[in-house]
């Protein structure tokens, strides 16, 4: 168990320490949603019902974006080599790996969500339940996204080839993401919210898994 | 599938194969387009439009046809380390990517005279849509990986994950079109399907069915022959090295 | 002739698109299949082997035709 935390703890760490990792995960996810309502019209009434799926789908791009970031520092300077052949299973591995993904790129993103919102007309009532549905389902996010990292480990243009990869499997956690938040309604909508975890919870037990054997793969 | 293990028995097969098979198919397509346009009546609600279910249907049952038969390729290299099992996913890429582009396309022709649009976003079409992206991503995948045992396990992987989300994605679409409900009530293909119509279906789908099978196989064989050129090659390499040493 | 009724035009541009794009997938299937075949029998003609040979083997070109079935030593 320790040396699962010490895992954890040292990526969250090197993910802090690098800090422009996640400041540009951030900056990004800001300027997609500046640049919106530039490509959409001022009307208010308009983005404020199109900005939940504005915020999702620039998260999603975020989170992408930064993605490769999941397994590749390890991979480059050979740690993960001896991760591999370490005590620690190797999806428990890919696994610790995603859910710092997620401490340090999604929940940041999920915690800024309400303010660029703001942006989009999106009344402060709402912001409770965009957060919630946001933490919700951006573990299934980061998890996804380490089933990505893995395939596409050390290839040239891994970062587009990621997204292409990853997007078609996000739309169910778009689609309920999306649902669990609206702008006439100030609580959080049960069912989606539920159907967001559910997706998180099946995304963390099953996608380590096929991490780990895209790992395999990329190491032999 | 054991005696398929052997490439050049394998071959062997094909060489035999494709002359008959590439008969039988001319014959079922031919057969089954002078079905389509001659014997089939015109549709009592969609008039003439209606043939082109004789294409769209069977583009769409390959385009599935197609993604299952790499999930299961996908099983073989990853469990059981068939040797000619990515292969079979490698080359079955392309053609089902073919085949669901056709189902999009003639789907959305068919859908304009119909239901006055050329896309909508129902459950059926998204779900087609995303298949379609699914078999870009596996094609992407493939490209991508230059070493060719890496890149048979990483899509044999991707294919696998694909086939678990393709339910959840269809149930997720679903759900959302009960949340969105389309201002017409848009119903494919009608309810039943008129007996006269039902014989150019089967042959159509039976005659694309055995294209599938003969592209998938002339396709197997040009693989297995240009990893053996590339073999050859290489020891061309290796034994200029040995001269000039 | 055949009336295809108001519509013939998306009829007619459905099995256009399905021909053009089985013709083009089959195209681009043979063609690869028959050049990888024209490679294989350029090579074996030249009488490279399928096999790398051992260090100890004759370079150059060994026997053209059927690939050997043992290494050489």
């Amino acid at each position: 168990m320790s040396a699962a935390l010490a895992l954890l703890k040292r990526d969250v760490k090197l993910s802090w320490r690098e800090g422009g990792a996640i400041g540009t995960a951030l900056g990004f996810y800001l300027v997609v949603v500046a640049i919106t309502p530039l490509g959409l019209g001022p009307d208010l009434n308009l983005l404020a019902r199109i900005a939940p799926g504005i915020l999702w789908i620039a998260l999603l791009l975020a989170a992408l974006l930064s993605a490769d970031r999941i397994f590749h520092n390890d991979y480059e300077d050979g740690a993960l080599d001896v991760l591999i052949t370490g005590p620690l299973p190797l999806p428990l591995v890919a696994a610790i790996k995603c859910l710092a993904h997620w401490l340090t790129t999604g929940v940041p993103l999920a915690l800024l969500a309400p303010v660029l919102g703001l942006l989009l007309n999106l009344p402060i009532g709402t912001s409770p339940s965009l957060v919630l549905a946001m933490l919700a389902g951006t573990p299934a996010v980061s998890f996804i996204a380490g089933i990505g990292a893995s395939l596409t480990l050390g290839l040239r243009r891994s970062g587009v080839l990621l997204a292409l990869l990853a997007l078609p499997l996000y739309v169910p956690v778009l689609i309920f993401g999306v649902s669990a938040v609206t702008p006439y309604v100030n609580g959080p909508l049960w069912a989606p919210l539920f159907m967001l975890c559910a997706l998180s919870l099946a995304s963390i037990v099953l996608a380590p898994i096929a991490a780990a054997a895209a790992l395999r793969t990329a190491l032999r | 599938m054991v005696s398929f293990a052997n490439p050049t028995r394998f071959l062997s097969l094909v060489d035999h194969a494709v002359p008959w098979l590439t008969a039988l198919t001319v014959i079922l397509l031919g057969l089954g387009l002078y079905l389509a346009f001659f014997v089939a009546p015109p549709d009592y609600q969609q008039g003439e439009t209606v043939r082109i279910m004789f294409v769209h249907v069977p583009a769409a049952w390959l385009a599935m046809f197609g993604y299952m038969l790499i999930a299961v390729s996908s099983l073989g290299t990853l469990i059981w380390r068939h040797p000619l099992a990515d292969v079979a996913a490698k080359t079955a890429a392309p053609i089902g990517a073919t085949f669901t582009f056709i189902a999009l396309v003639t789907g959305s022709l068919w859908g304009k005279p119909m239901w006055g649009t050329y896309w909508v976003w129902d459950a059926r079409l998204t779900s087609m849509l995303v298949l379609f992206l699914l078999y870009l991503g596996l094609i992407a995948l493939w490209q991508a990986i230059e070493e060719p045992g890496r890149a048979g396990r990483a899509a044999a992987i991707l294919a696998l994950v694909g086939v678990i989300n393709i339910p959840i994605i269809k149930f997720s679409v679903d759900w959302w079109n009960t949340l969105h409900q389309p201002a017409s009530i848009v119903r494919l293909g009608g309810p039943t399907i008129d007996p006269s119509m039902l014989a150019p279906l089967f042959v159509m789908m039976a005659g694309f069915t055995l294209l599938f099978v003969l592209l998938h196989l002339i396709a197997i064989r040009a693989e297995i022959l240009r990893r053996r050129v590339r073999a050859m090659q290489q020891s061309q390499v290796e034994h200029a090295a040995l001269v000039e040493a | 002739m055949l009336d295809l009724g108001p519509h013939a035009a998306f009829i007619v541009a459905a099995y256009s698109v399905t021909f053009a794009a089985v013709a083009a997938l089959s195209f681009f299937i043979v063609e690869d299949d028959r050049k990888q075949r024209r490679l294989l029998a350029d090579l074996e003609r030249r009488g490279i082997r399928r096999r790398s040979a051992s260090t100890q083997s004759k370079p150059g070109g060994a026997k053209a035709g059927k690939p050997p079935r043992r290494r050489r030593s």
